[in-house]
């Protein structure tokens, strides 16, 4: 296996290999360190509805777009199931924790039952790419919506475990070292590191051995086979790193809103998923947080937009549905296609980047 | 199928004694022990009744979804959407005229004339693109559902049943002997049976059109290799906008149907999505009887699981998924 990824490695030209492969794309870049400083800051500048309601739901949402970025751009599986994976592991921690549910929660510390969620989450959405890798590529949406739609009944139908269409309400949150880790600031933290530990994790990934058999996958699974890897070994892997990402922005979730119910894995909020991740491109990982960050911003502020314009209040969906046809009508790679289009357009051609981030 | 038989002969058997058993258990009168362990055969003849009728809308719904797959490689994702809205239309047209017969044919030519458009407008300009045209239908699902909760609103609708066709039916079936020795017969909506009767004709009609005529010639042919089938100077477009039209003429059609059996709400279109992906993913996509084989497997699991098992039933239906998809990953019944 590892004469064969040389082999892959040697193909092309050599300085290009080296800088794609060794060097975090960050470091050089000065749009970089301003965001993260401004993310550090954000509690100083953000009031608590902001810091809560805008900035944790993106990188929660991205999170969660992140794991089917991933899983569309590297391995070119798109699967609409990645939010019933975060809502199964949002009912796991509700379950095995402490919730209002008495009779069905069995009331463990957070310590265990959220290693426990995410372990099951892990399984499950392992599980369910197991299935959907046993056919090709516009199949997956297939099987995967139908996973997705099948959780979303299940849920609704099932009361001895998930508590039917009321879901599960006042889950705790953690407590310790006497911080309330669900508090505005704390939690915000919280979910900044897991973002942010998640996107690196991508980034790391998609510029490790595996990242790159997966690309080399995506783009010709035969000739990959030939080479000697084993395509649906790396397929299954993906799902498997996607569903724990996902998994981890589920429990966030729980978290976040203290409640879940069959409303927050339906099948609307699926397709939401795929929508961020299109919208803000599936080639970067930076995408999602752009798409999360667009689509928060609509629905918190949609409502009051749209009643000025003289406009009824509740077609923020079809806001949001002609958008997501616009994007897919005219930028295959989202606001960051449009962004890098315009980029190129404003420089003449010698002065273009070298592929600095342009793995893939 | 004699070849299936010499190929599979354990599994032949299998089908065989699952069959014998059914129908065993559909014709004989229950002994006591029986009603016992299982209940009533009333309750089970019921289920097993909406299961059948239930399999024949989820085949009018599946079958223009698979026949557009087959032909296009398109996953129409808004087919739900074509659905909800066939059965709006009929609901108007049912209320308005108060024939029951004209709204099958208005919401078949409406929502047949929204597919020739779709056809036209927006997949004819990414032929090619799998994934981008299955992005736009999911895009178009979200907007169509949109419009349709601003013009109907959230209610629930039924299309009223014609007077001829409501009341039960008395079917030979015996049910139980009353202890009198008098047997006491299955009764069934009449309207159920009329509509299952219906699509078994369209059913059957469809099968002749696609192997007899020299269309469903053209359509088989492009189903295997429409890139050929373009070079020997058929005018592929052409059949596109047909098929398509056709496809989503069917799926308006059967939201008729659900809206008379069952009802017409925001939420419907994704449950028909569902059913119809499910249906195609079990019989094989692209294929016209694996739609059949496929709807009554997923009608009866539905019907007998929600009366057996009820907060399990959509499990049985999701197992029935799974394990046709780690057995014969292409569907039961897919040549490929």
């Amino acid at each position: 296996m590892s004469l064969a990824q040389d082999a892959r490695v040697a193909v092309r030209p050599a300085t290009m290999a080296q800088r794609a492969v060794r060097t975090w794309p960050e470091i050089n870049d000065p749009a970089a360190w301003v965001v993260a400083i401004i993310l550090l800051v954000m509690p100083l500048i953000a009031n608590g509805f902001f810091l809560i309601e805008i900035f944790a739901s993106t990188l929660i949402l991205g999170t969660m777009a992140l794991s089917l970025m991933f899983l569309a751009g590297y391995g070119g599986m798109v699967s609409l199931m990645q939010l019933t994976i975060a809502g199964f592991s949002a009912y796991m921690v509700a379950v095995f924790g402490v919730s209002g549910n008495a009779n069905i929660s069995l009331g463990w510390p957070w310590w265990l039952a959220v290693p426990m969620a995410l372990a099951l989450a892990t399984a499950f959405g392992t599980l369910g790419g197991a299935l959907a890798v046993r056919t090709e590529g516009i199949y997956t949406i297939m099987i995967t919506l139908a996973i997705g739609a099948a959780f979303y009944y299940f849920t609704n139908q099932n009361w001895a475990i998930f508590n039917g269409h009321t879901g599960i309400n006042t889950v705790a949150t953690p407590h310790f070292w006497g911080v309330n880790w669900r508090a505005d600031i704390p939690f915000y933290y919280v979910v900044l590191a897991v973002a942010a530990l998640c996107y690196f994790a991508v980034e790391y990934l998609s510029r490790a051995p595996f990242g790159l058999a997966l690309q080399g996958v995506r783009d010709n699974p035969r000739r990959m086979a030939a080479l000697g890897f084993n395509v649906n070994a790396h397929r299954i892997a993906a799902y498997a790193f996607a569903s724990f990402v996902a998994a981890l922005a589920g429990v966030l979730q729980v978290w976040n809103y203290r409640q879940i119910s069959p409303g927050s894995v339906s099948v609307g909020a699926c397709i939401d998923v795929l929508i961020i991740a299109v919208v803000g491109g599936i080639t970067r990982p930076i995408g999602p947080f752009i798409g999360a960050l667009i689509f928060v911003l609509l629905r918190t502020f949609a409502l009051d937009f749209l009643v000025r314009v003289g406009l009824d209040g509740n077609r923020f969906r079809l806001l949001i549905g002609l958008g997501f046809l616009a994007i897919v009508f005219w930028s295959s790679d989202g606001v960051i296609g449009l962004w890098q289009r315009w980029r190129q357009s404003q420089r003449p051609a010698a002065n273009r980047p070298g592929g600095g981030r342009g793995h893939g | 199928m004699s070849r299936f038989v010499e190929r599979h002969p354990a599994w032949a058997l299998i089908v065989i004694i699952a069959v014998a058993i059914l129908l065993w258990l559909i014709f004989a009168v229950w002994p006591p022990g029986l009603e016992e362990a299982v209940g009533r055969k009333r309750v089970f003849l019921n289920a097993v009744f909406n299961g059948i009728t239930l399999g024949g809308l989820y085949f009018l719904v599946a079958s223009g979804f698979t026949l557009i797959f087959g032909l296009m490689r398109n996953v129409n994702l808004a087919h739900g959407s074509l659905y909800l809205f066939g059965g709006y239309v009929g609901y108007a047209i049912s209320t308005a005229t108060g024939s029951w017969v004209l709204s099958f044919i208005v919401a078949f030519i409406l929502t047949a004339l929204v597919g020739v458009l779709l056809q036209l407008i927006v997949f004819r300009r990414m032929e090619g693109q799998d994934l981008r045209q299955t992005m736009v239908t999911i895009g178009l699902s979200i907007v169509f559902a949109d419009l349709m909760l601003w013009a109907c609103g959230g209610d629930f609708y039924q299309v009223q049943t014609p007077n001829w066709l409501i009341g039960p039916v008395e079917l030979p079936l015996i049910t139980a002997i009353k202890s009198s020795g008098e047997p006491v017969y299955l009764r069934y909506p009449m309207v159920r049976l009329v509509i299952f009767a219906a699509s078994v004709i369209i059913g059957v009609a469809m099968w002749l059109a696609l192997n007899r005529t020299r269309i469903g010639m053209i359509i088989r042919a492009g189903v295997d290799d429409r890139d050929i089938l373009a070079a020997t100077g058929v005018r592929i477009q052409l059949v596109f906008v047909l098929v398509f039209a056709f496809g989503a003429g069917l799926a308006g059609m059967a939201g008729v149907v659900g809206g008379t059996f069952q009802s017409l709400s925001p939420g419907e279109d994704i449950r028909f999505l569902l059913a119809s992906l499910v249906v195609v993913i079990v019989g094989g996509m692209g294929s016209i009887p694996g739609a059949a084989l496929g709807a009554l497997i997923i009608g009866l699991a539905e019907q007998l699981g929600s009366v057996y098992i009820p907060t399990y039933a959509i499990v049985v239906t999701f197992l029935i998924m799974v394990l046709v998809l780690a057995i014969r990953p292409q569907g039961l019944l897919a040549r490929r």
